[in-house]
């Protein structure tokens, strides 16, 4: 569905990106694992045309959107909800969510109302400003407003960042019945074992490159994985 | 002793006690090099007359002003709490027992407000019978009407869209430029080399005002907040130059050639506006109102739901589709329409254009209209906008004694202060405004509503 060939990102002088390439397929949940400053943010910023690669293609549904800008994405079926959540402050949670499907032409009532059927707290705070809400209501008001796009990607930068356990617990459940519901999910995480519980199969980066990537499964078990992300020593 | 200056009632009151004195002095009686001192004490010491009821020394005079002014915003306080209460209490009430009360309740307040505007244009129309003077009319038109056209289009710009534009004088130029250029006032050849009817101007001059902005926006507004504030400026100052150096096509300092009046002439309709300022007073009055209907119908439409969700967030905004270069761009456009049609009604009625009329100052006063208006509050820009500018129009017609022109900006930063204190999201801020500047107080408010006006910065985050 989505696929990344050699793509280099450079910020200046700076290289962040030194030649990355994954894909993802229909109907998967991938995770792309990393410290930080690995590269992990950069990639989902070229993956929603915020910063455009210095070389390598990117294509979707083989279609090359390598140049694509940004604002063009979520037309293509591509959501991306961006680290740090970017909720509209002043706008209510009802706003927000009609701004998430601000490029469509069709009634869209229905979403609005399967929205919140998946986050039932966002109903109760629906006429709440976003900028009041918790960051855990916020981050599913985020997810909430990409999803208002009919997407067939979402792209989620970090959405455990900040959050309390159980918060994290639900926002992966709540990302496991997306895929559920037939989108396709890629998932940018530090928290692996969260991640890596839901997602099908990983890509682990390190200095601006996939250092190695494999099923789920095999990462939870993989030694260089568990301990540089799950904190276990290595024997 | 601290703890008193944290109250806020007391920190209100000093400011006021501040300003009383700020006011004293700037309007009391000149020094002399003589006495260096003779100034400030006769300040106060002087005698002074109160409302021409009965004449004491300054000090108390202005004791007793300062007085009247914390009554008076006491008063205010206490009548507006009251109303909010009762309005609270009546929506929890109507919440609980049916939902058909809100609903009605919103309709009355919507058809109240209705009421509101038609008594302020009834009031608008019957207003030329009742200021009868002539160089009053002449002014209401050119310092009153001709600004709300501006105040209301910069509003489009740094209001609605949140783009810092300090060069908006540059569109108003052009509008009058224009008015001389089709009218042949100028040295070079009008369009198609024939003379128009100074009413073609009207569409020539909106069209080239938002052509222009068209062509400035599109470069610049990859900018953000200050960059795009320092670029605007530059633009301002470009168009202002042009106009005082390019002699053999603007007329240079010397201004152009005399302009026609607006005239109709179809069949046996003809109808000249002449010196006499009324006509224009319509005229201007009717677009006003047509701006003032388009600009609040775009600010509740999809382009106006756009321009809000990039001024809150523009990376948000466009990871949803939204093109953020398109939608400011477009505010730039539609904020000069009005400015371009202000520049014809100026340049017809006063028959000249020259450039010292163009300068940053007047962009400034503009924007002064705008933020003390309440930014991004149609309303509130309009009122605010007739309050500066009657009070600007009255201190030139019946200027106090001592009275300097320049002085008018001591004025106007004393009344800015005193705004600032008091209502710091403007006279009559619009709800979400509002609530952008009181999280920012509150330190609460998220970067994006920080870097006001200009949304997120990309620089620094792409650093980060």
């Amino acid at each position: 569905m989505l696929s990344v060939k050699d793509a280099v990102v450079r910020y200046g002088a700076i290289t962040a990106l030194h030649g990355v390439s994954f894909e993802v397929n229909q109907g998967e949940v991938v995770t792309l694992l990393g410290a930080n400053g690995a590269g992990k943010s950069t990639t989902l910023r070229m993956l929603s045309g915020l910063h455009a690669p210095t070389s390598g293609t990117i294509t979707f549904d083989g279609d090359d959107i390598t140049n694509v800008k940004a604002h063009m994405f979520s037309s293509m079926g591509i959501s991306h909800v961006p680290e740090g959540r970017r909720i509209f402050p002043e706008m209510t949670v009802q706003e927000n969510l009609e701004m998430g499907a601000y490029g469509r032409k069709d009634n869209y009532v229905g979403d609005m109302e399967r929205m919140y059927s998946l986050f039932p707290i966002l109903k109760e705070r629906r006429k709440q400003l976003g900028g009041n809400l918790s960051g855990g209501e916020q981050q599913m008001l985020a997810i909430g407003r990409a999803l208002m796009s009919q997407p067939r990607l979402l792209l989620l930068d970090e959405p455990s960042m900040g959050l309390a356990p159980m918060i994290i617990d639900q926002i992966f459940r709540i990302i496991g019945e997306i895929r559920d519901g037939g989108t396709t999910v890629l998932v940018v995480e530090q928290n692996a074992a969260h991640a890596l519980r839901l997602a099908d199969r990983g890509y682990v980066m390190e200095n601006g490159v996939i250092a190695f990537s494999d099923t789920s499964e095999k990462l939870l078990h993989d030694p260089r994985v568990r301990a540089v992300y799950l904190g276990e020593a290595v024997e | 002793m601290k703890d008193l200056w944290q109250n806020p009632r007391v920190k209100r009151i000093g400011a006021i006690m501040l300003i009383a004195v700020l006011v004293t002095v700037m309007t009391g009686p000149e020094g002399n090099g003589a006495e260096p001192t003779a100034g400030f004490t006769g300040s106060f010491a002087a005698q002074a007359s109160f409302f021409g009821i009965f004449t004491v020394q300054r000090w108390i005079v202005f004791s007793l002003l300062t007085l009247i002014v914390v009554g008076a915003i006491a008063l205010a306080k206490f009548v507006h709490r009251s109303w909010n209460d009762r309005a609270h209490r009546g929506g929890s009430d109507a919440s609980a027992m049916s939902t058909r009360t809100p609903l009605r309740r919103r309709l009355d307040m919507k058809s109240s407000r209705y009421v509101f505007y038609v008594i302020v244009l009834v009031l608008a129309i019957f207003l030329p019978h009742v200021i009868t003077d002539n160089s009053w009319q002449t002014q209401i038109v050119q310092q009153i009407l001709v600004y709300i056209l501006l105040a209301i289009g910069l509003n489009v710009v740094t209001g609605f869209a949140g783009l810092l534009d300090l060069g908006f004088v540059a569109f108003y130029a052009i509008g009058a430029y224009t008015t001389a250029w089709v009218t042949g006032a100028l040295p070079t050849p009008p369009p198609f080399h024939m003379q128009f009817n100074t009413f073609f101007a009207i569409p020539f001059a909106i069209a080239l005002a938002m052509l222009c902005g068209v062509l400035i926006g599109l470069p610049t507004l990859r900018l953000r907040g200050d960059y795009l504030a320092i670029v605007t400026l530059g633009f301002g100052e470009i168009i202002y130059l042009f106009a005082n150096n390019l002699f053999g096509i603007t007329g240079g300092a010397t201004g152009t050639r005399e302009i026609p009046f607006l005239s109709i002439h179809l069949g046996s309709l003809k109808y000249l506006w002449g010196l006499n300022p009324v006509p224009y007073y319509y005229l201007t009055l009717g677009f006003v109102v047509l701006f003032l209907i388009i600009f609040s119908s775009l600010e509740h439409s999809r382009v106006g739901r756009a321009w809000v969700a990039i001024r809150e967030d523009e990376i948000a905004a466009e990871s949803l589709g939204i093109n953020p270069l398109k939608y400011k761009v477009m505010a730039f456009a539609i904020g000069a329409a009005s400015a371009g049609f202000a520049g014809v009604i100026t340049a017809s009625q006063t028959l000249f254009v020259t450039p010292p009329t163009f300068t940053l100052q007047f962009s400034i006063n503009i924007l002064v209209l705008v933020i003390f208006g309440g930014m991004g509050s149609i309303i509130g820009v309009v009122l605010g906008g007739l309050f500066i500018q009657i009070f600007v129009v009255y201190l030139e017609h019946s200027p106090p004694s001592g009275y300097n022109s320049q002085d008018l900006y001591m004025y106007l930063g004393a009344l800015l202060v005193v705004m600032m204190i008091f209502r710091p999201a403007g006279l009559f801020p619009s709800r979400r405004r509002r609530r952008e500047i009181d999280q920012i107080e509150a330190g609460t408010a998220p970067d994006a509503v920080l870097t006001d006006v200009g949304p997120h910065n990309r620089v620094q985050e792409e650093m980060s």
